[in-house]
């Protein structure tokens, strides 16, 4: 298959708080390959964007390295860094924060080519930014618009072309479509995957809506309070998640079928606070098989199967 | 369909068709074969526009500059145009003081002392039989040097200080706010009082005392509104397309605090106004003959059971130039929020 595009290698991210130590992203492992989409799922808190966030050093990781093509770009310098983002870029949430609401469409969407300096000529500008806007499906009509005159859809377009502006190679998509409706969702998803294609992009998909994931991803990463639990192949893990964690998570999806057989998995308890978590597996307290091992010793991510990571001390039993 | 999409078609079907009459490509089969992409167009949005336009040949309608569309929303405003035309006529009146004012500000008629309003001098004479009409129109130069120049300079440093503090956080913050602490301690005219004590009195000397004693409300404000967008995703939008922290301060963060930072810009000239008048009362400010009118009003106070014209006149000056103030700040605080756009 094609090689590995961005490679995190023990990614930490840790916020300094009044009680100690909060664990957002810790010891993260992963890769993602030329022209695939990676999704990362994960509930609300587990640090799903900050890993976004830190792989493009929005956030400054707290010790890691991310590869990109090969380099460790945690150890770039300024200048290097600007370079480096030119082929990696972010599309944020809320398309109604993520706009300058002074500034015009037009103007937004040129902020990159002009900050990077590509073309020398004003009308090359506009012309580049009209191209753009075509590509996500934005008239040339709206260039002098501000973004609170469009709906969400539209502003995320807006934000969609931004990103593609410089020609990037990689996208992190923090939860692009969950502050939009539904109707919205599908057409900026399909947007993203018609431009996927035509361009080669690689995409880090970050989700809390399994649907959605399920739609748009090659391969899924589960993240449960810092960490990677499970990462394998989309069928793969709806098929069979080997995970205690992704069992559940998974089991969660609403079946629309009335008659359809309970077959929802319960979680007890809350999710522990991510600062100064203990030593042993993150999902202890609320797991159903927990064992002795669990709480004496933090599961690695491990390959299972070919292409197939877990982090369980007791997927070989749980699978027999 | 929710109706919504199915209006959004709508509109998107009538700019393609502005578009194809723009290519000159009338005719049913044109508008057939428009619909086709354009269904085609919503199914898989991503799409490529058909290559028969090139969207780089469509202008968008032509807009106004940012500064048309807020004057535009400015004027619609009843109570700033008031505003404005009061400042207007302040201005007009400070340029041409030399044209309006039937007499000198210092010529004295010393048998016409403290005569009520008459024909030849409209708001009376002081107690040095000075025509009051003329020392108020001379008065409002003064005012608004030390009211404009100071808020100004004011501005512009606290500006600076508190974006800087907002923005950078951490030591060089608590740097700055715990200077700026220092100086909000001291009640603003006692610190504008000690700094023209130490300069001596004059005009310039009170220009510098009432900036600098207005800088830290500047750089509050500024900075309470720094650290409220810092962390907005648009800021991070523009670090992540390689935005320095020089282009994110000024043309991401500071365009977005403008209207606390004009509003209190506006009523700054009134109150600087205020205290350079305080300034000049107890000998610190503007000296005699010229004249000022917050020292005009404090002469005047010791007459003012038997020549009430000597006070009320520069009071009503100052008044009104508040008034005005006050109703262009309120006025461009709303024009300025394009979010409230009609």
């Amino acid at each position: 298959m094609s090689k590995n595009i961005l490679e995190v290698k023990n990614l930490k991210k840790y916020f300094k708080t009044p009680k100690g130590m909060l664990h957002a992203v810790d010891d993260v492992n992963f890769f993602i390959k030329e022209g695939e989409t990676l999704g990362l799922v994960g509930e609300s808190g587990c640090g799903k964007s900050t890993t976004g966030r830190a792989i493009l050093r929005l956030v400054e990781p707290t010790s890691g390295e991310v590869n990109f093509e090969g380099k460790n770009i945690v150890d770039f310098n300024g200048a290097q860094m600007r370079e480096a983002r030119k082929n990696m870029q972010i599309i944020f949430q809320d398309p109604y924060a993520s706009l300058n609401p002074r500034m015009n469409l037009g103007q937004i969407i040129a902020e990159p080519l002009l900050i990077n300096k590509v073309f020398k000529e004003r009308k090359q500008v506009t012309d580049r930014v009209k191209e753009l806007m075509d590509t996500v499906g934005l008239t040339p009509r709206l260039l002098n618009a501000f973004p609170h005159e469009l709906d969400g859809g539209r502003r995320q377009r807006v934000g969609v072309a931004r990103a593609l502006a410089l020609n990037p190679k990689f996208i992190v998509q923090d939860e692009p479509v969950s502050a939009l409706d539904v109707s919205i969702q599908a057409q900026i998803l399909n947007l993203m995957q018609d431009i996927q294609e035509e361009l080669g992009l690689t995409y880090l998909f970050i989700s809390h809506d399994l649907s959605v994931v399920k739609h748009v991803s090659d391969r899924i990463a589960v993240m449960y309070l810092g960490k990677i639990v499970e990462l394998s192949d989309y069928n793969a893990i709806f098929k069979n998640p080997l995970h205690p964690y992704t069992q559940a998570l998974l089991s969660a999806i609403p079946v629309p079928r009335v008659d359809a057989p309970d077959n929802m998995i319960i979680l007890e308890g809350d999710v522990p606070s991510p600062v100064n978590p203990p030593e042993g597996c993150r999902f202890y307290g609320r797991c159903r098989y927990r064992q002795d091992i669990c709480k004496a010793k933090t599961p690695e991510l491990r390959e299972y199967e070919p292409e197939r990571f877990v982090a369980c001390h007791l997927v070989e039993e749980l699978q027999k | 369909m929710s109706s919504k999409t199915d209006n959004k078609k709508d509109k998107d079907l009538m700019e393609r068709e502005d578009k194809l009459k723009a290519k000159e490509l009338t005719g049913d089969d044109a508008v057939v074969k428009n619909y086709q992409s354009q269904t085609e167009i919503h199914a898989h949005p991503g799409e490529v526009q058909p290559k028969d336009i090139d969207v780089k040949a469509i202008e968008p309608p032509k807009r106004k500059s940012q500064w048309a569309e807020v004057w535009k929303r400015l004027i619609k405003n009843k109570a700033a145009i008031v505003g404005m035309i009061v400042i207007l006529i302040l201005l007009l009146t400070a340029i041409f003081a030399d044209f309006i004012a039937p007499y000198h500000y210092s010529t004295q008629d010393l048998q016409n002392v403290r005569m009520a309003p008459n024909a030849d001098n409209w708001f009376g004479t002081d107690n040095f039989g000075r025509d009051i009409f003329s020392r108020v129109v001379y008065g409002s130069r003064i005012s608004i040097q030390v009211g404009f120049i100071a808020v100004f300079v004011a501005m512009i440093v606290g500006g600076a200080l508190g974006s800087i503090s907002g923005y950078y956080s951490g030591r060089i913050d608590n740097v700055i706010m715990r200077l700026m602490d220092i100086l909000l301690a001291i009640p603003g005219i006692l610190l504008a009082i000690a700094i023209a004590a130490a300069l001596g009195p004059g005009l310039v000397n009170v220009m510098i005392a009432v900036g600098i004693a207005s800088i830290p409300r500047y750089a509050r404000i500024v900075r309470a509104s720094v650290l409220s967008l810092r962390d907005q995703e648009f800021v991070e939008a523009a670090r992540a397309v390689g935005a320095n922290d020089f282009r994110i301060i000024t043309k991401y963060i500071l365009p977005n605090c403008m209207a606390p930072i004009i509003v209190q810009g506006t009523l700054g000239v009134a109150e600087a106004i205020l205290a350079a008048a305080g300034l000049s009362f107890i000998g610190l400010g503007i000296q005699p003959p010229i004249p000022e009118w917050g020292a005009m009003l404090s002469t005047a106070r010791t007459y003012i059971r038997d020549a009430w014209w000597m006070s009320i006149f520069p009071g009503l000056a100052i008044m009104i130039t508040i008034f005005g103030l006050n109703l262009l700040g309120d006025g461009l605080r709303d024009a300025l929020d394009p979010r409230l756009k009609g």
